[in-house]
């Protein structure tokens, strides 16, 4: 279990004005302001649990979980990991937990792959046995076997991705931190790299804590998030709910032919292109129709529109992830 | 011991995966040592003796100096290198390792090129013997075996407190080389050449003369003093205020965005 109460952290960050004069004055003086990373910070996460930690950049994701894992010290504020304080108890405490920095690599760059896995089984004391076990169910899940003996620097983006989630669970974690795991991979690793997630949640009970910007990951794995900005939690509860506050609009995209669409309450036209045939005296377009779900419901707004034109082609989709967590983040200003 | 030595032997296996890039180094690492010796060599066509130390005198000196600096950068590299261990992030992920961050920090890089400048500096070693009278005993043979492990110990326990200096700012450290190259550089001649004031701050402050000049003068029989034998084994007593600096430093580790 992971209990986070009121956790604080101030950096300081050298500023200064754009110009040579002013690089010269901070040779004598220079001009420190603090930044606060993260402002009491609360939650606490059961075992078994997997989080979305999400925000945008710069509101202090990374250093919760920098702190989470030992990395930092907070100024103040209790942490307590399995009855550990992280920070106190950096040796124990990181034993039990596996950390992906998905733009940083923990592999040895220059040797084949299964190296670098049997340096980290004497770096975390795994026995043989266990090593054995882990290291086949690993290669069987994340499809490790052809990439296994080339050097991680020959490995492509979506290879290296996959050694690394394998390279922090041979000793097997019981908390799993995942910063931004999916960062440049194609559709097919992300899809890879989410199932395995799923399964090893499923399989192993691991806690995962996740903060990525691909929402799509977000949206896969958790039904929890937590919403941080200017190092405030702003938010923390369901999928479900976070979508359905947010969500209540839908989007209806359409090819018409005909007179042209008149729009009545609760639609709101987003574009609309169309090009006008005279011989025939018709209209061709294509037009996004934004619908307010409150005031009118789909079938109904279909049903009109289908009275003013011919619809050739139509769909209808709903606020996708992304567009909720803009909304979200508009809405707390951050 | 047994985790640092697999840490040694996945460095050599990088090692053999840049053959050529190594024993480039490693010539161009002898051949700048090489370079030094000459400005050795060529002072003493013109001058017989520098402060009553001949040219073979010198030599031991130099060499030894230059065995313990190397072997320091070698194992000690980590350290040495250690603002771009910050910066590249690379910190984050020794911290979140169960094992000791210095224990770590050594094993991150261990530079095998020293050994070019390992090589000039037994070669120079083992030429100065040939061409001094020392006489040597048992106490002699224990005394250079001192002086190379207490040599390697203060030079690493400069790269500890040079590493520690990174925790709170990355710029301006270049002053540390004084207390690096800078004392191999200047080790080349016993220290108290130099004169009363800089021999007192290398005897109690860092404590480079324990671990040349006093043992040197009792190699070449200029002193008779056996304490000296012992002295550059209780210079390794530097590593500990090095230590606690460092460990007080990682309490004040930022880390880098990401």
């Amino acid at each position: 279990m992971i209990q986070v109460e009121h956790i604080n952290k101030t950096f300081k960050v050298a500023r200064r004005n754009p110009g040579m004069s002013e690089a010269l004055k901070t040779l004598f003086h220079k001009r420190y302001d603090s930044v606060r990373a993260l402002d009491n910070v609360s939650f606490t996460i059961e075992d078994g649990e997997m989080v979305g930690y999400i925000g945008p950049n710069g509101a202090g994701k990374s250093s919760t979980i920098k702190i989470l894992s030992g990395i930092l010290t907070p100024d103040d504020g209790r942490c307590l990991i399995n009855g550990r304080t992280p920070w106190k108890n950096r040796i124990e405490h990181v034993r039990d937990i596996g950390v992906v920095f998905g733009q940083r690599s923990q592999l040895w760059w220059d040797v084949p792959v299964i190296d670098s896995f049997e340096l980290l089984r004497d770096i975390y004391g795994i026995t043989e046995h266990k090593f054995r076990e882990n290291l086949n169910e690993l290669v069987i899940l994340l499809n490790l076997q052809e990439i296994i003996k080339t050097p991680a620097r020959q490995l492509s983006l979506g290879q290296r991705m996959r050694c690394e989630i394998a390279a922090s669970l041979l000793h097997s974690p019981g908390i799993l931190f995942l910063d931004e795991p999916t960062i440049g991979l194609d559709a097919v690793s992300k899809i890879a790299v989410r199932n395995f997630i799923l399964d090893l949640n499923k399989k192993h009970k691991t806690t995962v804590i996740l903060t990525t910007h691909d929402m799509q990951d977000i949206e896969a794995l958790t039904k929890r998030v937590i919403l941080i900005g200017r190092g405030k939690i702003l938010m923390d509860g369901n999928l479900e709910d976070m979508k359905k506050q947010f969500g209540g609009y839908k989007k209806l995209i359409l090819k018409y032919s005909g007179k042209g669409l008149n729009l009545c309450e609760g639609m709101h036209m987003l574009s609309n292109d169309y090009s006008r045939d005279e011989k025939e005296q018709v209209v061709n377009g294509h037009a996004i129709i934004e619908l307010d779900l409150d005031t009118i419901q789909v079938s109904e707004a279909i049903a009109r529109l289908s009275s003013q034109a011919d619809l050739t082609d139509i769909s209808v989709s709903g606020d996708s992830i992304d567009e909720v967590v803009v909304k979200l983040y508009k809405q707390y200003e951050i | 011991m047994k985790l640092y030595l697999k840490y040694f032997s996945i460095h050599l296996k990088s090692v053999f995966q840049y053959k050529t890039s190594f024993l480039l180094t490693a010539i161009g690492q002898f051949l700048v040592s090489f370079n030094v010796f000459l400005g050795v060599y060529f002072m003493f066509q013109r001058f017989n003796k520098v402060k009553g130390f001949t040219y073979s005198e010198i030599l031991l000196c130099f060499s030894i100096v230059l065995i313990e600096f190397s072997l320091a950068e070698c194992f000690a590299r980590g350290f040495d290198t250690f603002s771009s261990v910050i910066g590249n992030g690379e910190f984050d992920r020794i911290m979140v390792r169960p094992r000791n961050e210095i224990l770590q920090v050594l094993g991150s890089k261990i530079e095998f090129t020293r050994i070019g400048r390992m090589l000039q500096a037994v070669i120079m070693f083992v030429y100065g013997v040939g061409k001094s009278d020392v006489t040597w005993s048992m106490d002699k043979v224990l005394t250079v075996l001192f002086m190379i492990i207490g040599g390697t110990v203060v030079f690493t326990g400069v790269f500890v407190i040079y590493a520690a200096f990174c925790f709170f700012t990355i710029e301006g450290l270049e002053f540390m080389n004084i207390f690096t190259d800078g004392a191999r550089e200047y080790g080349k001649y016993p220290i108290s050449i130099y004169g009363k004031r800089v021999l007192q701050i290398c005897t109690f402050l860092v404590p480079y003369a324990l671990v040349q000049y006093y043992p040197l003068l009792y190699l070449l029989d200029k002193s008779h003093n056996r304490g000296y034998i012992l002295l550059p084994l209780s210079a390794c007593f530097f590593i500990i205020p090095c230590y606690l600096f460092w460990k007080w430093g990682i309490r004040h580790y930022k880390s880098t965005g990401s």
